[in-house]
């Protein structure tokens, strides 16, 4: 059985050809962006991709979590590619954080303008919570207990392969995952679930709030995060690793891209329709450039691709279980959660929509960057976790 | 629906159930049905049954619900009885989603389940003959439809011979029939 991952040359090339691809746009960006919206469309690029890409990946710790509290077995199969996946937090963490240190401290592009709340009211009234310190210490503290539960998750999960076979251990290691995973649960729900997208993102719009905004946020990166793992299982699995995932465990990640493709246009809808509904000028500004302003082709395509598109393709039983086709929604969906974040970060930022040539090489920068780590990762360790007590039940898995 | 013959064989162990099934099938006998007390996974495809259309038909009573409730709330609101209700558009369509996403999933669900029981002959008072009383409690049985060419001691002996426990032969009712049982079904006449 193949077991080993050994990472193939092409791989390697392609990832550091998209990772040059990035850093080239990254060095343009900071000639080429001189103009009247130059600086600002430099800091949001970066602020759009380095965040979503972080809580991408972060979804696959979550996936790791919630599998783990649920006693779920048929992911044990493929459990590998998530954490290799998940090991990528730490890193992109780093980015988010000189990211957000350049916004907050060096006050770079203007994008955050609560850190000047002088003789505004509304800000001054926020200024407890919305200023630079509170912010930079919860994203410090979230950052970090990201990065530390992501590598003991992982740590865990490889001091299995090493473990002995006997009853009272497996049912300890049962007992460890749960607490941990329990506890990264209770963070998750704190800082993904709540706080952080409206320190990072929602905050940009800082006059506006909307409580739907972290739900909305989680959505988006979590079936993004859910193609990305199935992505990662497609390509493995056509280089001939993890025999002993079939149709039966794509089927399943196929149901989860389309249940929460339809869960993200809920929490879409529901923002929309109760500030259409209420229709008060402080909460419909938020809308203003998105459905009537320059970024209403943005929107719309938005809710096409991230919703009629994974409704419609995805539903038939048949699609869930082609590997062609599930690659392509995978691929599809993470760009159209990627367009989500775009059309969340540019209208109060950029103000105007420009091609995005700069956002769209950062993006590729990025995904190069979790190619090549992930492949890094996969490489390291073998691909099955051949110890775990509920490895029997992923390989009988049937739908 | 038609009174048939059937040769009815009793299994207790799943493991000889499912080699049985592919032999019964490779034998060329008619397997009427498999009668099991709780779902088995793969038995359908061991039996060879095709895969079930009742996902397109609720697709449809989906679209027929979506359909029902945009175009009757659009017409009441636009032209039987237009109402001005907070200065919204008379086709306020936000509004209307919630309701439409109600009735898609009312119709789809109401309409599947409508169709299940007919394709399952399942109704209020409506019954099917039992072969076996133990077929819901800790037996798997197998009850397959002789032709005018098979014979039945023919069919029995290879039951005995797949692992069948417990072989007899009935006459019955093959679909279901509006009545009762203690009149009309020999199993509970006696």
């Amino acid at each position: 059985m193949k077991d080993q991952f050994v990472v193939p040359a092409r791989l390697k090339t392609t990832s550091f050809v998209l990772v040059g691809i990035g850093l080239l746009t990254l060095l343009i960006g900071i000639f080429a962006l001189g103009g009247e919206h130059g600086p600002t469309r430099f800091w949001a690029g970066l602020l759009q991709n380095s965040t979503f890409f972080l809580m991408v990946v972060l979804a696959s710790t979550f996936f790791i979590c919630v599998t783990t509290l649920a006693h779920g077995g048929w992911q044990m199969a493929f459990r590998r590619v998530p954490e290799a996946i998940s090991m990528t937090v730490p890193v992109l963490s780093v980015i988010v954080l000189v990211v957000l240190g350049f916004l907050i401290f060096g006050n770079k592009g203007h994008i955050y303008h609560w850190l000047h709340p002088e003789g505004d009211r509304i800000l001054e009234f926020k200024s407890p919570f919305l200023n630079a310190g509170f912010i930079s210490t919860m994203t410090v503290i979230t950052l970090a207990l990201w990065s530390i539960l992501t590598i003991k998750l992982r740590r865990m999960s490889l001091a299995e392969d090493k473990m002995l076979l006997d009853h009272e251990s497996r049912k300890a290691l049962i007992w460890k995952g749960t607490v941990w995973c329990g506890l990264f649960a209770v963070v998750y729900a704190l800082s993904m679930g709540s706080t952080t997208p409206w320190i990072w993102l929602m905050s940009i719009d800082a006059h506006w709030f909307s409580t739907m905004y972290s739900w909305y946020t989680f959505a988006s990166t979590w079936v993004s995060g859910l193609s990305l793992i199935a992505l990662f299982v497609i390509y493995l699995k056509s280089k001939g690793y993890l025999e002993m995932v079939n149709e039966e465990h794509l089927h399943d990640l196929g149901k989860f891209m389309f249940a929460f493709s339809v869960f993200w246009t809920y929490l879409w809808f529901s923002q929309y329709m109760l500030i259409w509904y209420a229709n008060m000028p402080e909460e419909t500004i938020y809308y203003k450039p998105r459905v009537w302003g320059e970024f209403r082709p943005v929107f719309f395509l938005n809710l096409i691709i991230n919703f009629i598109c994974p409704l419609l393709i995805l539903m038939k039983r048949n699609s869930k279980r082609n590997y062609t086709l599930v690659a392509f929604m995978g691929g599809l969906i993470i760009f159209g959660h990627w367009l989500d974040f775009f059309q969340m970060v540019m209208p109060a930022t950029v103000k105007h929509l420009y091609f995005p040539w700069y956002e769209l090489g950062l993006g590729l920068g990025f995904v190069g960057l979790i190619i090549y780590l992930t492949a890094q990762q996969l490489a390291k360790a073998p691909l099955t976790a051949k110890n775990h007590p509920y490895l029997k039940e992923s390989i009988i898995h049937h739908t | 629906m038609a009174v048939k013959k059937f040769v009815v064989g009793s299994f207790d162990d799943e493991a000889v159930l499912f080699p049985a099934v592919k032999k019964v099938r490779q034998a060329g006998y008619k397997i009427h049905d498999v009668y099991t007390p709780f779902p088995i996974h793969g038995l359908d495809h061991a039996m060879g049954l095709r895969e079930t259309s009742l996902h397109t038909a609720g697709f449809i009573y989906g679209i027929t619900g979506t359909t029902t409730a945009l175009s009757f709330m659009g017409w009441v609101f636009t032209t039987d009885w237009p109402m001005n209700i907070g200065g919204k558009p008379h086709f306020p369509l936000p509004a209307f989603i919630p309701i439409t996403f109600e009735l898609t999933v009312l119709f789809s669900a109401v309409g599947m389940v409508m169709t299940f029981m007919y394709l399952c002959q399942m109704a209020p008072f409506v019954k099917k003959h039992i072969f076996h009383p133990r077929q819901t409690d800790d037996l798997f049985v197998m009850a397959i439809e002789l032709s005018d060419k098979t014979s039945a001691e023919e069919v029995k002996g290879f039951l005995s011979s797949v692992g069948a426990k417990e072989i007899n032969e009935q006459t019955a009712e093959a679909g279901w029939w509006l009545g009762r049982f203690d009149k009309e079904d020999k199993v509970f006449a006696k």
